[in-house]
């Protein structure tokens, strides 16, 4: 054979073995096992009949940016499925939840979303997990008329409104507002600001910048890092040469530690003030000592233990935990908390109105006092979030542990 | 070679080929695999252009992805903030990044040795941190939103379908350009280059600017997939063109063979769907979770060792692969 | 700005620098005996950091050992990357070894992230106490570990290729491979040597830096394009270029955030990178180069 038909013929052949891979990779929509496959098998109820009601999900469960924080709200949609199918399934009807993966990454978010609109047919999406990826997805689903529940809190996904896009992460508007009211009330006039250059951070600092003119606070600084850095000194040099009368540094670790044990080394006393990022147990851990009295806004779930009986949260934030501990052996975290909030809307929506995805989204929109793990949510056509600045609480460190900040 | 041989014989295979594409655009209707198909298509694109690069000028570019970024953030701003044409956006980003490839190509490919591949190195890092940084432009890393679509002959290509029917014909512009020029003055030049350059030069080639054309050629390649990219997407964001992506082209190129301008198409579907299957993989089987990073270093490493030419071998591996080294 | 942050900034600069040093004389290391640019380099590090956090943390072994340990098994990692991808394309064109170092560079960080997690990791400092302040500026007593051990390492490893038999054979290996071959040097086993060293080398870098820098999976990455700056602003395979090259890139950025922005901090180190390839390809300290060799 000549070389330039052999040439032809190898890629026709890599070609076909491609798209023979393609064909074989997502999971037949008749394939039930796939997701069950790593869960204990469950009693079959003999009350659940008919097709199962699938409901997409995409969470960033591997990839490079940072920690995975789809993890917890993979395990909390395992969870989730489990407790729906053993009280009863929805009307009658067994829940599947399909997971993708998007490694993180808004190539592979926009494949796994297609795969779940086209290939699996879901009802609708919970997820992703990041801003980025869910805003590579958004159009998508506008366009497919079909309901996603992001799980990312950037301000861009629910504002402007668009018809078919939701999110339950609470917005850094609302942590924003939080830390504003928290630092008039002890009379704090001027902030240093030092942010993570990642889209968390940077999304942050944007919003101080906005809020603090608002509440008669005054930015004297404001840096960036990388969120690789290993050495926030000269950032805080600089700021500490404005004289601020507190540090407020937006970002995910481990950037956060790292200006927290450099403030320590700077000999810098002024208080510091960080986001809702660093509510987890991972920046205790990093920063040590330097964590000492870092206060920050953060959801109830960190604190829900004392939380006052009144709180409407409590016992929602109690059983979440429960359960999570339960089945996993380890804490719930925040993130899975949006995973719960995205799926309890639309599982409420479905058993309100079936399976149906326009008459589904109205159903979400419609959405009034649902008590979640990130707030109470309120939703309306002109609110696709629907939390305020009370799903927040302050919070602070001491002894290594969580405890409610004193207003 | 004769030229006669030639002549009938790449038609043919083209002609298979783009028969070949109509078929899988026209039998294909669940837009998932239509959705791989155009990415494999737009990552054809660019490996098929650094192709060019490793196989003829025996060079390697770290920061492809950097000029896929430029290209896409080009379509994106003008689009979104000028109004421009999508057209015009896109071949004004090529233009501007085939100046950069210049700027950076001119006085590196000068040298002997692999300063392209440092010089492009760091460029592609810069282009990214600009991407991060520069927010009054690209809005930082949330990324710009709402690109408008491309349109042909009035017709938006909104659909997987119609899109794919837009890339997979440049898919094919880009091998048939890839192919004359191999067969042009130029590619005989840059063969020449790559069997001994000494020679190659004291027979009268501009070894430097032969290098420096294909160079920018292949940088303007991944500008016009970057720009594609942003009108399928319509959202771009900084983090899709980092190192990281850099380095699977490159991988996409060696994969499939560089001496062959079939080979990077090659690699190019092989990746891109391996992607997608060891991500499904290491999905339901969790042992195997990160594991698919791992195996792409492997497989490059394979590859080298056992491989060099690619899957599809050319005349023979280019210079910079051959397994022997002039003694 | 008034000029109060200077010194701070100073001392920053030259602990950043002298990290961007360590990992700048792996490169030279490999590159002097190989002419290989080992992309690996940084994984070295990154496994040094992680090996270091696992003794000690995980093992619960004494702080001293946890952090001398991790070299030698980094060192290991160095002489198997050679014996298994290195060594059976001897006779491999220069690119096809580099890019080959990339591959094994990818599947090193993949596989720590498989064993670690995401997760960053803490260290405490090798000798506790308080910052200390020194005209103005106040210094973490494990920066001053910092950069003792680069100032260590550059000049134990000149000491080394100078004045003895082995070292000089390794440079033998890199300015003339067949003639190295034909005085009886065995130039492969030179060469395993080299990226042992190097691996060594790396995991110093890495365990001295775990207690500022908190390592994690992806921590490399950063590191080694850092380190490569250094490296080729020194002027590549001259260990004094790289301690240079080093402080200059730490300098540069700590000036840099300090004064113009903190934002484009690291694309001043990859600018100034381009411009010296542009410019001045040999480096600073004009070492005499091999390159048209292969």
């Amino acid at each position: 054979m000549d070389l330039q038909v052999r040439r032809v013929v190898t890629v026709v052949v890599c070609l076909l073995a491609t798209l023979l891979l393609v064909a074989g990779c997502p999971k037949a929509p008749e394939d039930e096992s796939s997701l069950g496959a790593g869960m204990p098998t469950r009693p079959t109820k003999p009350a659940l009949t008919g097709e199962p009601i699938k409901v997409g999900a995409i969470f960033s469960v591997t990839g490079t940016a940072g920690a995975p924080l789809g993890t917890p709200e993979k395990e909390t949609a395992l969870m989730v499925e489990e407790m729906v199918n053993d009280s009863g399934g929805i009307n009658g009807r067994p829940l599947k939840i399909i997971i993708e993966d998007d490694q993180s990454d808004n190539t592979q978010a926009a494949t796994a979303a297609k795969k779940l609109i086209e290939a699996d047919q879901v009802v609708a999406v919970v997820g992703p997990t990041l801003s980025g990826t869910t805003l590579a997805i958004v159009d998508t689903f506008e366009k497919a008329q079909v309901p996603l529940i992001s799980c990312a809190a950037s301000i861009k996904i629910t504002q402007p409104v668009k018809k078919w896009v939701f999110s339950t992460a609470q917005p850094d508007v609302l942590a924003v507002a939080r830390l504003m009211e928290y630092l008039k009330a002890k009379q704090i006039k001027s902030i240093a600001v030092l942010y993570d250059s990642n889209p968390f951070g940077k999304s942050g600092a944007e919003v101080l910048d906005k809020q603090a003119p608002e509440n008669g606070i005054k930015i004297v600084a404001k840096e960036t890092f990388e969120s690789k850095d290993t050495d926030m000194t000269t950032q805080l040099t600089k700021a500490k040469a404005a004289n601020p009368e507190a540090v407020i540094c937006w970002g995910t670790n481990p950037g956060p530690a790292i200006v927290a044990k450099n403030m320590k080394q700077l000999k810098m006393s002024i208080p510091l003030f960080m986001s809702h990022g660093v509510a987890n147990r991972k920046f205790i851990e990093l920063a040590g000592d330097a964590a000492e009295g870092v206060v920050f806004p953060a959801g109830k779930l960190l604190v829900a233990e004392t939380l006052p009986e009144t709180d409407k949260q409590r016992q929602v934030l109690l059983d979440y935990s429960k359960a999570f501990q339960g089945k996993y052996g380890k804490s719930a975290d925040t993130f899975g908390g949006h995973g719960w909030d995205a799926l309890q809307l639309v599982i409420q929506a479905l058993k309100q109105v079936g399976p149906d995805r326009a008459k589904l989204r109205d159903a979400i929109e419609s959405t009034k006092d649902f008590v979640g793990i990130s707030g109470v949510f309120n939703l309306s056509p002109t609110d696709h979030n629907g939390l305020t600045k009370d799903a927040f609480v302050m919070v602070t460190i001491k002894g290594g542990n969580w405890t409610l900040a004193e207003q | 070679m004769k030229p006669e041989r030639t002549a009938w014989r790449r038609p043919a295979g083209l002609t298979a080929f783009a028969a070949g594409v109509a078929l899988v655009g026209l039998l294909v209707r669940n837009p998932y695999y239509l959705n791989v198909a155009i990415f494999v298509g737009i990552h054809a694109l660019v490996a098929v252009g650094l192709g060019l690069l490793v196989g003829w000028a025996g060079q390697i570019s770290l920061g492809h992805a950097g000029f896929y970024g430029l290209g896409a953030y080009a379509s994106a701003i003008l689009t979104t903030r000028f109004g421009l044409n999508p057209w015009l956006a896109l071949l004004l980003g090529a233009a501007a990044t085939g100046l950069v490839a210049f700027l950076v190509g001119k006085p590196t490919l000068r040298l002997h040795g692999h300063y392209l591949a440092m010089a492009t190195l760091g460029l592609g890092l810069i282009i990214q941190i600009v991407f991060n940084q520069a927010d009054r432009w690209t809005e930082g890393p949330s990324g710009i939103t709402a690109i408008p679509y491309l349109y042909l002959a009035g017709l938006p290509l909104n659909t997987d379908s119609r899109f794919y029917f837009l890339v997979w014909p440049l898919v094919l512009v880009a091998l048939i350009l890839a192919g004359n020029l191999t067969d042009s003055r130029m590619g005989r030049a840059l063969r020449a280059l790559g069997q001994d350059e000494g020679a190659a030069a004291a027979a009268g080639v501009d070894v430097a600017r032969a290098k420096l054309g294909v160079f920018i050629l292949s940088a303007v390649f991944a500008s016009i997939a970057g720009s594609l990219y942003a009108h399928y997407l319509t959202y771009v964001s900084p983090s899709p063109f980092g190192f990281t992506f850099s380095i699977q082209l490159v991988v996409m190129v060696i994969v499939g063979g560089a001496a062959s301008v079939w080979g990077p198409l090659a690699g190019a579907a092989l990746l891109t769907v391996l992607h997608q299957v060891l991500a499904n993989a290491a999905h339901q089987w969790a042992f195997l979770d990160g594991l698919e990073v791992v195996a792409y270093g492997v497989i490059l490493v394979l590859f080298l060792i056992f491989r060099p030419q690619g899957l599809v071998a050319g005349r023979r591996a280019p210079r910079a692969l051959r397994l022997t080294r002039p003694a | 700005m008034d000029g109060s942050g200077l010194p701070q900034f100073i001392a920053t600069g030259i602990t950043q620098g002298a990290i961007y040093a360590l990992v700048a004389v792996g490169f030279n290391l490999v590159y002097s005996a190989t002419g290989i640019i080992n992309f690996a380099q940084g994984e070295f590090v990154m496994l040094g950091g992680m090996f270091a956090v696992t003794c000690y943390s995980m093992l619960h072994l004494p702080l001293a050992l946890a952090v001398v340990l991790p070299i030698a098994a980094v060192m290991l990692v160095g002489a198997g990357v050679h014996y298994f991808t290195i060594r059976p394309l001897r006779r491999a064109h220069l690119l096809t070894l580099i890019m080959v170092t990339v591959g094994v560079s990818v599947a090193l960080r993949g596989l720590a992230k498989v064993v670690w997690g995401a997760d960053a990791y803490p260290l405490p400092p090798f000798s506790a106490g308080e910052s200390l302040s020194l005209a103005g500026a106040n210094i973490n007593p494990q920066s001053l570990w910092v950069m003792a051990c680069a100032a260590a390492t550059g000049a134990a490893l000149t000491l080394f290729l100078r004045c003895t038999l082995q070292g000089r054979a390794m440079v033998a290996c890199a300015l003339n491979r067949r003639a190295a071959q034909l005085v009886g040097i065995r130039v492969e086993r030179m060469h395993m040597w080299a990226f042992a060293l190097a691996g060594g080398v790396g995991a110093i870098a890495g365990s001295v830096l775990a207690p500022i820098a908190l390592p994690s999976y992806d921590v490399g990455l950063a590191l080694a394009l850092k380190g490569f700056c250094a490296a080729v602003l020194g002027g590549i395979g001259s260990n004094a270029g790289a301690l240079l090259g080093g402080v200059l890139v730490g300098l540069l950025e700590s000036l840099g955030a300090g004064y113009v922005s903190s934002g484009y901090k690291d694309a001043f180190a990859f600018f100034v990178l381009l411009l010296v390839l542009l410019l001045r390809p040999s480096g600073l300290l004009n070492v005499p180069t091999r390159r048209e060799e292969r």
